[in-house]
Order: structure tokens, then sequence, then C-alpha cells
């Protein structure tokens, strides 16, 4: 290696990163004609007649339609922030949310009792989240993608996959239950954040084969620390990609509080830091959910780049069944959020504006009830696992030695037989 | 060590060999693409990609931010969406960043969704020593991803070897780590890449090996059931090496030869899959065996090699098995490195431990 090769050899990365646009002839050259991505953001600040800072920055105030009561707290369109303008869903929408919303809770209390039954090894519950797992996906396309984490399983349902199969990771009989080609939905991710990079890939992949795809990537307020949740923004902002970064902001990573993750004024605020848009929601508050999700996937299927949320809730069981919530926060915090509850709350306000009638919450229990059944009953049956699965899926073809070991294997079951 | 026939071949380092199985793979396969950091306009720090940016655009080369784990993490997201990515890390200290994105997504991902998803991709890695570098620019990192089932572990010790490897890498279904010997990078030998192309994409890539041994001819072959080769032919003792330390293997058994020890060299070729049957073959006409690498010796591959040969040749064995490999120290620094990496005098000194007298 020849001396300037070796001079060059961080020195020029640097200075490479450091010039504008960072791809080969910057992203201006890219097939898909791009503008810079700085552009894109002030396009679509223009568009809102507001500056591309304002078009950054999270609103001043927390965005919530109804509140704890159920009642609307701010008529839709009325003296809204200038371009963070969010108008009440449609009738039908709030009430096919409401639905998974109600299917989603019943589906957290069934899983909590498996796991209690021994029937589930472990289940990170979302109860308190319910309306955040609905929202995730409700605007979303069939060709679009959603990368969940563990905690997301009802997200990944409320997206189109069978209860059984969200669930099989914590059943414990293979690491996934579903193919994530046939639903669009990533893999239940435990290394936190990682998922985020996937979601980023795939978009950049679909761009590059002409597709229309939009991406939203979950993760939760401890994963906001990890580096990868740094790369996975930078990439999205850089390649101004169609993703939308949703951060369930439960106030705790296990027991370490928000405060010990991060002094941003919001993690929503991280946004314009990467050049994107960030806006933060209550995330108890399903219809203000379904209103920013709205407007962040319909901004981002237009190319206006990639986009964070923050939604403030609150993971109101303990982090698992294995962990002991008494140890790090009060009683009196989770009764507090207990007030809050995203599912009450949605079914006041709809029955206050007379759509959610006796018969409707009726057919909407049964419905949940249908569902978790269904998932009792699978979870409850007996697997039949083949131990020898454990080798078929290392590579396309298994190497000599896993055909060895396989063999072995099948020799000491065999032996246990006879 | 081509076997030259009628091809007119002309003197080709294995950076320009790599960079035209990039070139020869973008133009086969739209779904290939090569990024990472400085890759594009600069041509990567070793110029592997010298030119491709240029010749198939933006789209196909470019350039990253600077962020292993964000360059592995959107891969996998490439590959879940139907691409195969080649990417580059610059260097094998530098690779660390994204060693949870390889661990725990890329190797594991078709295992965790049964089948599902795979993993096609490639993560080329410039590795071990022999250029001088400052700290952090020569580490043998072969053993962490060769421990880490999934993955394979591949790396080129000759110009066409480099070609024809990373070709196969690249159209494996499954996640191949890739790494380059530095030092090698520029050593050139006398290789038509036009032929050698003709002849991979007509499904063969026979390599000079004069015994045919399996595996040895087919590089695709070689990735699906390991594909070492015999560099030199010998019937005293068998010396396994692979990449980075193979030069030194083979000047030593030069050496060998005025003493009159006929040393048998295999090239390895893939670390996983490694191809025990050729090395056990070689090991049993021989007697001995001597695994030489330029990794820190404790659980290294060497001493996983050592331990397969001395399980399964045990009866044929004269001596034991063994290694010549780098210190269990911190990489030195360049004005000290050649004490540290394996040299001929140091592997002739373990060829007379190999208990000659018996």
């Amino acid at each position: 290696m020849s001396d300037d090769v070796r001079d060059r050899v961080r020195h020029g990365t640097d200075e490479t990163a450091g010039s504008a646009g960072g791809a080969v002839g910057g992203p201006d050259e890219t097939a898909a004609g791009a503008e810079q991505p700085t552009n894109r953001v002030r396009a679509a600040a223009r568009s809102f007649g507001i500056t591309p800072e304002d078009y950054m920055l999270p609103a001043r105030h927390l965005i919530r339609i109804v509140g704890p009561d159920g009642r609307v707290c701010r008529s839709a369109g009325e003296d809204p922030e200038p371009g963070h303008d969010y108008p009440l869903p449609a009738d039908e929408d709030l009430l096919a949310a409401y639905r998974r919303l109600v299917t989603g809770r019943r589906l957290n209390e069934q899983n909590s009792a498996l796991v209690r039954q021994g029937r589930m090894a472990v289940y990170p519950s979302s109860y308190g989240q319910e309306a955040c797992q609905v929202a995730a996906s409700a605007h979303l396309e069939p060709q679009d993608w959603l990368f969940p984490t563990y905690r997301d399983a009802v997200a990944v349902i409320s997206r189109g996959v069978p209860p059984e199969e969200a669930m099989t990771l914590f059943r414990g009989d293979w690491h996934s239950g579903y193919d994530p080609r046939e639903y669009r939905v990533g893999i239940e991710s435990t290394p936190l954040t990682t998922q985020l990079l996937h979601g980023v890939g795939l978009a950049h992949a679909a761009r590059l084969r002409g597709e229309d795809t939009v991406v939203v990537a979950l993760c939760g307020d401890g994963a906001t620390s990890e580096g990868d949740f740094h790369e996975a923004l930078n990439f999205a902002a850089v390649f101004h990609l169609p993703v939308v970064f949703f951060v369930q902001n439960n106030q705790y990573a296990i027991s370490v509080p928000l405060e010990r993750q991060t002094a941003a004024p919001s993690l929503a605020h991280k946004a314009v830091g990467y050049g994107m848009a960030g806006e933060r929601v209550d995330g108890n508050d399903l219809v203000a959910l379904l209103a920013v999700f709205e407007r962040a996937v319909r901004l981002t299927r237009e190319g206006s780049g990639p986009l964070l949320i923050e939604a403030l809730t609150y993971r109101i069981e303990a982090h698992t069944n294995a962990d002991d919530a008494t140890r790090y926060r009060t009683d009196e915090e989770a009764e507090h959020w207990r007030t809050l509850d995203p599912v009450t709350r949605m079914r006041t306000y709809l029955s206050d504006r007379g759509l959610l009638t006796d018969d409707l919450q009726a057919e909407v229990q049964a419905a949940a009830e249908q569902a978790a059944a269904e998932l009792r009953e699978g979870m409850n049956a007996e697997q039949e696992l083949d131990p020898q699965e454990l080798f078929a899926h290392v590579f396309t073809v298994p190497t000599p030695q896993l055909v060895e070991q396989s063999a072995q294997l099948a020799d000491e079951l065999a032996r246990e037989e006879a | 060590m081509m076997s030259t026939t009628a091809e007119t071949t002309t003197p080709v380092t294995m950076a320009t060999a790599l960079n035209a199985a990039l070139a020869d793979a973008l133009t086969a396969d739209p779904g290939v693409l090569v990024f990472g950091e400085d890759v594009g306009i600069l041509g990567g720090v070793f110029r592997v990609t010298d030119g491709l940016a240029e010749r198939f655009g933006a789209d196909r080369c470019f350039d990253t931010p600077l962020a292993e784990s964000g360059i592995a993490g959107t891969a996998v997201g490439m590959a879940i969406g139907g691409l195969r990515p080649v990417i580059e890390m610059q260097f094998d200290a530098f690779a660390y960043p994204a060693f949870q994105q390889v661990v725990s997504h890329i190797a594991k991902m078709r295992n965790r969704t049964r089948g599902a998803l795979a993993m096609s991709m490639v993560i080329r890695i410039p590795y071990a020593g022999g250029i001088g570098g400052v700290e952090h620019h020569s580490d043998s990192s072969e053993a962490y991803y060769a421990h880490t089932p999934g993955l394979k572990v591949v790396t080129p010790a000759t110009v066409a070897d480099a070609y024809l490897l990373l070709r196969a890498a690249i159209d494996s279904d499954d996640p191949v780590v890739f790494l380059e010997p530095k030092k090698l990078y520029f050593a050139k030998d006398q290789v038509d890449l036009a032929a050698l192309r003709a002849r991979y994409e007509a499904g063969a890539g026979a390599t000079s090996t004069s015994d045919g041994s399996e595996g040895g001819g087919d590089p695709r072959a070689a990735l699906e059931a390991g594909g070492a080769t015999i560099a030199r032919s010998g019937t005293d003792a068998t010396l396994v090496a692979y990449g980075p330390s193979l030069p030194a293997v083979l000047a030593a058994a030069a050496a060998a030869e005025a003493d009159g020890r006929s040393l048998e060299v295999i090239d390895a070729r893939t670390i996983v899959p490694f191809d025990d049957a050729a090395v056990v073959a070689s090991v049993r006409r021989t007697g001995r065996a001597l695994v030489v690498s330029e990794e820190s010796g404790f659980g290294s591959v060497a001493g996983e090699i050592a331990a397969r040969i001395q399980e399964r040749c045990f009866h044929s064995l004269r001596g034991p098995v063994l290694r010549v490999t780098g210190f269990d120290i911190p990489y030195p620094p360049p004005k000290l490195e050649q004490h540290f990496l394996p040299g001929v005098d140091r592997i002739l000194d373990a060829v007379d431990d190999l208990q000659w007298e018996d």
C-alpha cells in the first residue's frame, strides 16, 4: 500500500462525508431524478407556507384531538399551528381502527393469561399502547412495509399477520412464525433499533426497483439512544427515503426512565438534526395518531423524505412477565396512566358522537373474543417440533459439517427411541 | 499459479481482478449493488471499486454516510427487498460497528424466518497485515466471522481465485464474508480475465489445481461444500494455509525442498464451509500436518483446523498437528510487524518439529 493511499485512509473518508450530497455526484444524479434532500424539506415547508425549521420541528404543543375524558379538546381545523394541521379522520376509519384497538387490548390480556398458564415462554405486553400499535399500519397500503420490535405483536396482528403466527416467537417453537414477505412485516426484532436500518434498506431497495413503497419502522424510547437509531435516521434523510420512524415513548426502557436516555426537549426534536420533520403526538389518542400518521405517510409517499413521529404513551404492565415494575416506578404513576387509557377514551368519544351503538360495541367485543379464542386454541395445541429442522435453515444447502451434525443428532434420537 | 494454456495472459493485480469481478457481477445481475464508504468517486481506498460508479451509475455503486452498522443494516433491508448488496467495510478493524447487524441479523435471518428470507449479500473486508498499516488497519478477524453460524467465510490467495470466488460469493444465496488479503491486493499473476469470466459464466471456473481435487474446480461448489486446492504437491507433510499466509508457506515449501523435504501446501480458500475432505485426504497421505495463519493463535481458525485434522487423522499422524500463528497480542506497530507475522523461518522451524525421527 503506497504512502499516499495510507494517508488518505481516513482523511479521504471525512472529506467525502463532509461534501454536499455525500453520494456519487450527489443524490440529484440518481435515476429517481431526486433533488437534494434539503430541497425536498424546503419544498414541503413551502407547501405549508412555513420555514423549513418550523416544518422540521415538532409543533409547540403535543398533538391531541380527543382528551382523556373522551371529548374533543379542539375542533379539527380550529387554530392549528401553521403546517401542523390535523383534520379529523373519516368516521369509517375511526371505527375500523377502534375494532383493531379492542381486539389488540383483548389479545394483550389473552397473551398475559397464556404466559401465566405456561403456554408461552415470555410476553412483552403493549397493554396501554394499543392506540400506537393500531395506528402504525392504519395508513399502509398492501405494498408497504412495517418493521416492528418485540413489543409490537399487536401492530403486527393489526397489519394482518394471524395472531398465532405473531406469537410463535414467544411460544418458543421458532424465532418467527410468519413469512415477512407474505405480510410485508419484518421479523419482530429483539436487538434494539437494528430493525430501523432494515426498514431504511428496504425503502432504498424499493426505490431502486421503481416501487411505490412506504416503510413504517417502529422503536421505543430506549432505542433512541442506540447508535443504529442515528445511523438509520441519517441514512434515510441523506437518501431521502420514504420511511416513517415511529417512536413509542412509553417512558421506560425496562427500568430506566426517559431522563436517563436523553436531555433533548423531546424525542421528536431529534428529527431536525437529520434534516427531517418530527412530530409529537398523544400516544393514547387514537384519533390524533390516525391523523398524524395519515399526514406522515402521505408526505413521505409524495417524496418529502422521512419523518419521525414520537407518541407519548405508557407501558401499563411490566417490561415482560419476568420483570417486577414495582422496583422502579410507583403504583400511583401507573394508576394515573390508567385514567388516560386509549381504549376507554376512544369508546367514550365514539359513543358520544353516536358512531358506536350498543349493538356495534357488542359486535366489536365479540370479534375480539373470537380472535382471543382462536389464539388460545392455537397456543394450546401441542406443537410437533422436528429437531432436524435445526439444521434446515442455516444455509441454502447444508454444509458437509451440518450434514454430519444432523446425522449425529438423528443417531442420538434413534437410540433414545430404542 | 495459473496454468497457462492457449490464453493470452497479462500481469493482473488482485485488486484489478476483484474490480473485474464486481463489474462483471453488476453487468450480469441488475440486482447487484455495491456500496460503502469511499467506494464511489474515489474507487475505494484500495481502488477495488475503481470506475464502477462512473460505469454503472450512482444507483448501482454509491457512497454512504460513514456508518458501518448503517451499511450492514441497510443491506439487510435491501436483501429483503430482493437486491444483492455487495458492501465494503473499509478495513477489518473498522468493521466492528457492524458486528451486531452481521451476527444478529445477516447470519441468522434465514434461520429465524425458517428459510423465508435469504440474506444474499457479500461483506467485503480488506484484512490482515503485511502493509505496514498503523493501528486498526491490520486485524485478522476471520475467527469472529467463522465462529458465527450462518456466515460463509472466504478468502482468496491468488488473483484468479479473487475473481472466481468473489463472483461465486455474489451469486450465492447465503451471506458471504469475503476477506481480501490487503498485502496481496497489488500482487500480480499472469491471468486472462476475459477467459476467466467466460469460464465462470459457462458454469465452471477451473483453477490451476494440478490434482483436480474435488471442489477446487467450480467456485460455486466451493461455497456450497468447501473448496480447498492443492497449491503445491508434496509427500512428507501437509501445510494448511489460506489468504495472506499462503505466499510465506509456499516460500517455506520451496526452501524445504532444498533440504530434501517434500511439503504439500493446501490453500483452504473457504474457511466456512471448510473442506475437511481435501485436508484429511492430504494428511492421510503425508502423515504430518502444520497449520499456518496470521491470526493470534488462541481461539483461532488455525486451532479449529488443527483440531479437525487430529480428530480425523489420528492414526495417520506421525507427529503432533502443529500451528504457526500470530502471537496473542494486539496487532503490533508497523516497525515490529515482521516479528508478529508467520515468516518462512518460523514456518520451517515448526516443520522441523513435526517429529521426523520416528
